[in-house]
C-alpha cells in the first residue's frame, strides 16, 4: 500500500473493482480476461460453488420438473425463497448507497401484514387492500426520510425507531377486530405470493418486474446518479446543487415500498397477520446481501444486480444445508463462515496478497 | 527556543527558528499557511520533537518530548479547534484525565469545588454541572483556558482562540487575556485578524516558509511592515503588470449583491460583477475569501442582504438556485468539498450540468461520454478513460475535474476558490489561461486565491478582505501588488 493511496484502499478494501452498472458492458466482457476482472466474477464463483457442492452431495439437485402444471425444483425453490429478501435488498441498496441504513424493513413487513389482513377483514375489495398495504410502504419510507434528511437523525438510530415500535403497531392493528393472528383468504394475494403465471411462480415474475423498474428509475434516469452523490460526499453534493433532502427521502420511500411488496408476499404466504415473527432479521439478511454484493456501507454506490446475486447466495446456502443432510441447527454458522469467505475474496488487499503470496497458482 | 528546525519528509517546516517570549507579555506569532506557526507550537507544546535547536525556560534548557512534560514546565495550550467534549459537563471537561479520587473512586464533590476555583481564577461564575455544549462558544473557550491554566502556568499558548467569536465575545476574552498577562503569565497568541493583534500584542514574531522572518515591538512594526513581511516581499519592489489584459467589463452587472452577509462569518458587502470581467477576492488567511464565495453561491445562507442575477433576484439562495441561474462554484478543498472519490471522472464531470438539468432528463450515456471527453482533452486531464474512479487521480487533475464540472454546465458567472491550490506549475499557467479565454468569452468570474501574483495576473478589479470585512475595491488599471498590500494594511494610497 503506498502512502499516497489511503483513501482509495481503505474504501476499496471491501468493494470489487468496479465501475457503473451503465458502463459499457459489451466491451469489458471481452474474453476470460475481461470476466475475470469484473466484480461479479467472485459472487458468480461462489454462487456456482455452493450450488456444486450441493451437486455432489444430492444427486439430481439441478432437477426442475413440471408438477401441476408449475416448474419444480431446488434451482426454482431458491428463486422462489430469495425473492422477498431479495427485493428487500435491492431498496436497502439504494438507502445504503446513500450512506444510510435501514433497519425498520422486517416491522415495515409486519405492519403490512397486519394492514392487509384488518382491511381484509373489514372487507375493502382486495385491490384497494393492496394499494393500501404499498401505501403503508411509501409512509413508512417517508417517516424515514423524516427523521434522517429533516431531523439529521443518525440513519441506524433512526430506523431503529421504527424497526421497535413497527412489530407492536402491527399488533395494535391486529387488536383493532380483536384477533390474536388473524388469518385471511385473499385470492388476488395469494395469487400474487405462491401462484404462477404459466409454469413460472408469480412472485418470481414480480420480482424481476421489480428489478426492472428499479433498475429504470435509478440508471435511466439520473436519480442513481444523485443517490450515489449524496451518500459519496455529501459537501460536495450540497455544492454540486443536489437538494439531498430530497434525495433521501427518495431513498427511504424506495426501500420502504421494496418492503411492503416483500410483506404482501410473506404475509399472503402464510395467511395471518403475525406481527412477531414475519420477517424476522430480514434487515439483516437484505444487508448481508448488499454487503456481498460489493455495497460499502460508507455509501457512494448502488450495485443493484450484485445485490440480488447476494440475496440468492444466502437462500443458496441456507437451502443447500437443509438439502445436505446437516442437522439444520448447523445452517447459522455455516451461513457465517461462507460469508466471510465471499466477502474476502472480493477483497482487493487480499486478493493482491494471495497472488503475490502464491506466484502461478490461480485461485 | 533558539534555532529550533524541524524538518518532515519533503518539507523543512522550521529552518533555526528564534522565538523569546518574555513574562507578563502578549506575543504574537504571525504568518500564512504552511509559514509553521503550527509547527513552533507543537515543538513548545510537546506534541511535536523538534531536530535541532534548543528550549529554555528561565535560561535553563529543558526538554519537551510530550504534552505532560510540558504541562509539568508550566507550558498550557488552548488549541484552534476546542478539544473539550461538547456532551460532558463543565466539570468533567475541567478535570478529565486528572479527576480527584478518593478511596480510588472519582470524588465528584472534590472535582465539582476544583472546577469552580478554575473558573474563578478567570473570574468566570457559571454551572458547573450543565453540559459544556450549552454554554455559548466564548464561554466554551473560557472553558478551554481554564483547563488550559494551572497554578504553575508560566506560558500560554492561544491558537485561534477568536476564529469563532463575534467582535463582544472576542473583547470578552481579551479582558481575561490583559488579566493573566498582569498576573506574569506569558501568552503566546495566534490569529489571523490584524485588528485583534494591535489591539492585544505586545510584540510580534512573523513567520514565513519556517523562518523567522521579523520580530519586534508591535508599536514599531506598523501594519505595512507587517503585511509585507507575512507575504514576503518588501514594497520597494516594483511590480509590472504581467500584461496587458486583453478583457474588461462590459454592459451592466450581471451580478449584484447588496449587503450580503452572515452574523459571526462575514459582515455585509456590496459586489457587482459584469460579463467578461474578473473580480478578485484579496486578504490574508482567514480574511473571508472562501466566505464571500460561499455567500454568493449560496453554500453558506446570507443573513442579510440580496443578490440579484440577470437582473433578476434569487429569493431562497440555495446552490442549487444558483446553478439555475448560471452560477457554478468551483470549491477550495476539493477532497472534502469537490470529488466524489468512488464515482468515474465522466459522472464527476456531467453531474454539473446533470444537476441543472434535474433527475428526470438523464444524460444519455454517448452525451455523457462526449461532455467527459471534451473536458478531458480541452483541460488535459491526465487519465486513462473516463470511467477511472477520481480517487485515483492526481491531485492536480482531480482539481481539473471538479473545475470541469462546473465549467459542463454553460455557467455566465463562474466563482474559483482558490483554482490552483495544490496544482504543479504546468498546470497552474494552463489554469491561468483558461481562467482568461473564458473571460474573453464574456463570462463573469469571481476568483479567490492566497497567491497575490495570481490575482494581479488575472483581475481586472480586487475586492480587498480583512478581518471577515470587505474594505476597500482596487479598481482596473491599479491593480499592483503594492496597492493591495497598502490596502489590506488600512492605509490608502
Amino acid at each position: 500500500m503506498t502512502p499516497g493511496s489511503n483513501v482509495e484502499t481503505k474504501t476499496a478494501a471491501l468493494r470489487p473493482r468496479a465501475n457503473t452498472e451503465t458502463a459499457a458492458l459489451p466491451q469489458r466482457l471481452h474474453g476470460l480476461r475481461a470476466l475475470a476482472g469484473h466484480r461479479a466474477i467472485w459472487p458468480l464463483l461462489a454462487l456456482a460453488l455452493i450450488l456444486a457442492v450441493d451437486g455432489a452431495i444430492s444427486p439430481g439437485f439441478f432437477n426442475v420438473r413440471i408438477v401441476e402444471g408449475r416448474l419444480f425444483g431446488n434451482l426454482i425453490d431458491i428463486l422462489y425463497r430469495a425473492m422477498p429478501t431479495a427485493v428487500v435488498a435491492l431498496g436497502m441498496a439504494v438507502v445504503i448507497g446513500t450512506k444510510g441504513i435501514d433497519l425498520s424493513v422486517g416491522s415495515v413487513i409486519a405492519i403490512v401484514g397486519a394492514v392487509i389482513t384488518w382491511r381484509i377483514h373489514s372487507g375493502d375489495p382486495h385491490l384497494v387492500v393492496l394499494m393500501a398495504a404499498l401505501a403503508v410502504g411509501v409512509l413508512c419510507g417517508l417517516w424515514n426520510g423524516f427523521l434522517v434528511a429533516v431531523l439529521d437523525i443518525q440513519p441506524i438510530i433512526a430506523t431503529l425507531i421504527l424497526m421497535v415500535s413497527g412489530r407492536g403497531i402491527g399488533l395494535m392493528i391486529n387488536l383493532l377486530y380483536g384477533g390474536t393472528n388473524p388469518s385471511f383468504t385473499s385470492p388476488l394475494l395469494q395469487g400474487l405470493s405462491v401462484g404462477h403465471i404459466g409454469l413460472v411462480p408469480t412472485r418470481i415474475i414480480l420480482g424481476a418486474a421489480i428489478f426492472g423498474a428499479l433498475w429504470l428509475l435509478i440508471r435511466r434516469t439520473a436519480l442513481g446518479l444523485f443517490l450515489e452523490s449524496v451518500g459519496g460526499n455529501a459537501a460536495a453534493a450540497d455544492l454540486a446543487g443536489i437538494n439531498a433532502r430530497l434525495i433521501k427521502y427518495a431513498a427511504y420511500v424506495i426501500c420502504g415500498l421494496c418492503a411492503a411488496w416483500a410483506g404482501v408476499v410473506l404475509a399472503a404466504d402464510t395467511h395471518t397477520s403475525d406481527p412477531v415473527s414475519i420477517g424476522l432479521y430480514i434487515e439483516l439478511d437484505a444487508i448481508l446481501a448488499v454487503v456481498i454484493g460489493g455495497g460499502s456501507l460508507s455509501g457512494g454506490r448502488i450495485y443493484l444486480g450484485m445485490t440480488v446475486l447476494g440475496a440468492l447466495i444466502i437462500q443458496a446456502l441456507t437451502t443447500s444445508i437443509l438439502t445436505s443432510g446437516l442437522p439444520p441447527e448447523y445452517n447459522l454458522v455455516v451461513k457465517a463462515f461462507v460469508v466471510i469467505v465471499v466477502l474476502l475474496l472480493q477483497s482487493d488487499n487480499l486478493r493482491a496478497a494471495l497472488s503475490k503470496g502464491f506466484t502461478g497458482r490461480k485461485r | 527556543m533558539l534555532g529550533v528546525s524541524k524538518a518532515f519528509p519533503g518539507v523543512r517546516a522550521l529552518d533555526c527558528v528564534d522565538f523569546r517570549v518574555q513574562a507578563g507579555e502578549v506575543h504574537a506569532l504571525m504568518g500564512e499557511n504552511g509559514a509553521g506557526k503550527s509547527t513552533l507550537i507543537k515543538i513548545m507544546t510537546g506534541a511535536v520533537r523538534r531536530d535541532e535547536g534548543e528550549i529554555r525556560i528561565d535560561g535553563r534548557p529543558v526538554e519537551i518530548n510530550s504534552p505532560g512534560e510540558a504541562r509539568a514546565l508550566g507550558v498550557g495550550t488552548v488549541y484552534q479547534e476546542v478539544n473539550l467534549i461538547p456532551t460532558m459537563s463543565v466539570t468533567r471537561n475541567l478535570t478529565l484525565g486528572r479527576q480527584p479520587r478518593r478511596f480510588g473512586l472519582i470524588s465528584w464533590r472534590t472535582a465539582r469545588s476544583l472546577a469552580r476555583e478554575r473558573l474563578k481564577r478567570l473570574r468566570i461564575d457559571i454551572d458547573v454541572e450543565r453540559p459544556l455544549g450549552s454554554f455559548s462558544l466564548a464561554v466554551q473557550q473560557l472553558v478551554a483556558i481554564a483547563r488550559a491554566l494551572e497554578d504553575d502556568t508560566r506560558v500560554l499558548v492561544l491558537d485561534e482562540p477568536t476564529a469563532s467569536l463575534d467582535a463582544d465575545e472576542a473583547e470578552l476574552l481579551f479582558q481575561i487575556v490583559r488579566d493573566l498577562k498582569g498576573r506574569g503569565i506569558a501568552i503566546v497568541f495566534i490569529t489571523h485578524f490584524l485588528d485583534q493583534v494591535y489591539k492585544i500584542a505586545d510584540r510580534i514574531s512573523v513567520l514565513r516558509n519556517g523562518r523567522l522572518v521579523g520580530e519586534g515591538a508591535t508599536a514599531e512594526l506598523p501594519r505595512l511592515k507587517l503585511i509585507s513581511l507575512m507575504l514576503g516581499r518588501e514594497l520597494e519592489e516594483t511590480e509590472e503588470r504581467l500584461e496587458a489584459l486583453p478583457h474588461g467589463a462590459k454592459g451592466e452587472p450581471i451580478l449584484r449583491a447588496e449587503g450580503l452577509g452572515r452574523r459571526r462569518v462575514m459582515a455585509p458587502f456590496d459586489l457587482t460583477l459584469r460579463p467578461g470581467e474578473v473580480v478578485g477576492l484579496a486578504g490574508l488567511l482567514g480574511s473571508g475569501r472562501t466566505e464571500v464565495a460561499k455567500l454568493i453561491f449560496g453554500a453558506i445562507r446570507p443573513d442579510s442582504g440580496r443578490i440579484e442575477v440577470g437582473g433578476a433576484r434569487i429569493a431562497s439562495h440555495s446552490p442549487g438556485q444558483s446553478l439555475r441561474h448560471g452560477m457554478a462554484f468551483c470549491p477550495e478543498d476539493r477532497k472534502a468539498e469537490g470529488i466524489f472519490a468512488e464515482l468515474s471522472v465522466r459522472e464527476n464531470i456531467v453531474l454539473g450540468l446533470q444537476t441543472k438539468r434535474g433527475w428526470l432528463s438523464r444524460l444519455s450515456y454517448s452525451e455523457q461520454e462526449r461532455l467527459a471527453q471534451e473536458m478531458i482533452e480541452a483541460l488535459g486531464i491526465a487519465t486513462p478513460d473516463a470511467d477511472k474512479p477520481v480517487g485515483q487521480l492526481s491531485g492536480g487533475n482531480q482539481q481539473k475535474v471538479v473545475l470541469a464540472r462546473s465549467l459542463v454546465s454553460g455557467p455566465s458567472i463562474l466563482i474559483l476558490d482558490e483554482p490552483t491550490r495544490g496544482i504543479d506549475v504546468g498546470a497552474h499557467a494552463e489554469i491561468v489561461t483558461l481562467i482568461r479565454k473564458l473571460c474573453a468569452e464574456g463570462l463573469a468570474l469571481l476568483v479567490a486565491s492566497s497567491e497575490l501574483d495570481e490575482l494581479i495576473a488575472v483581475s481586472d478589479r480586487i475586492a480587498v478582505l480583512r478581518d471577515r470585512r470587505m474594505i476597500g475595491e482596487i479598481g482596473s488599471g491599479d491593480v499592483t501588488r503594492e496597492t493591495i498590500i497598502r490596502t489590506i494594511a488600512g492605509a490608502r494610497s
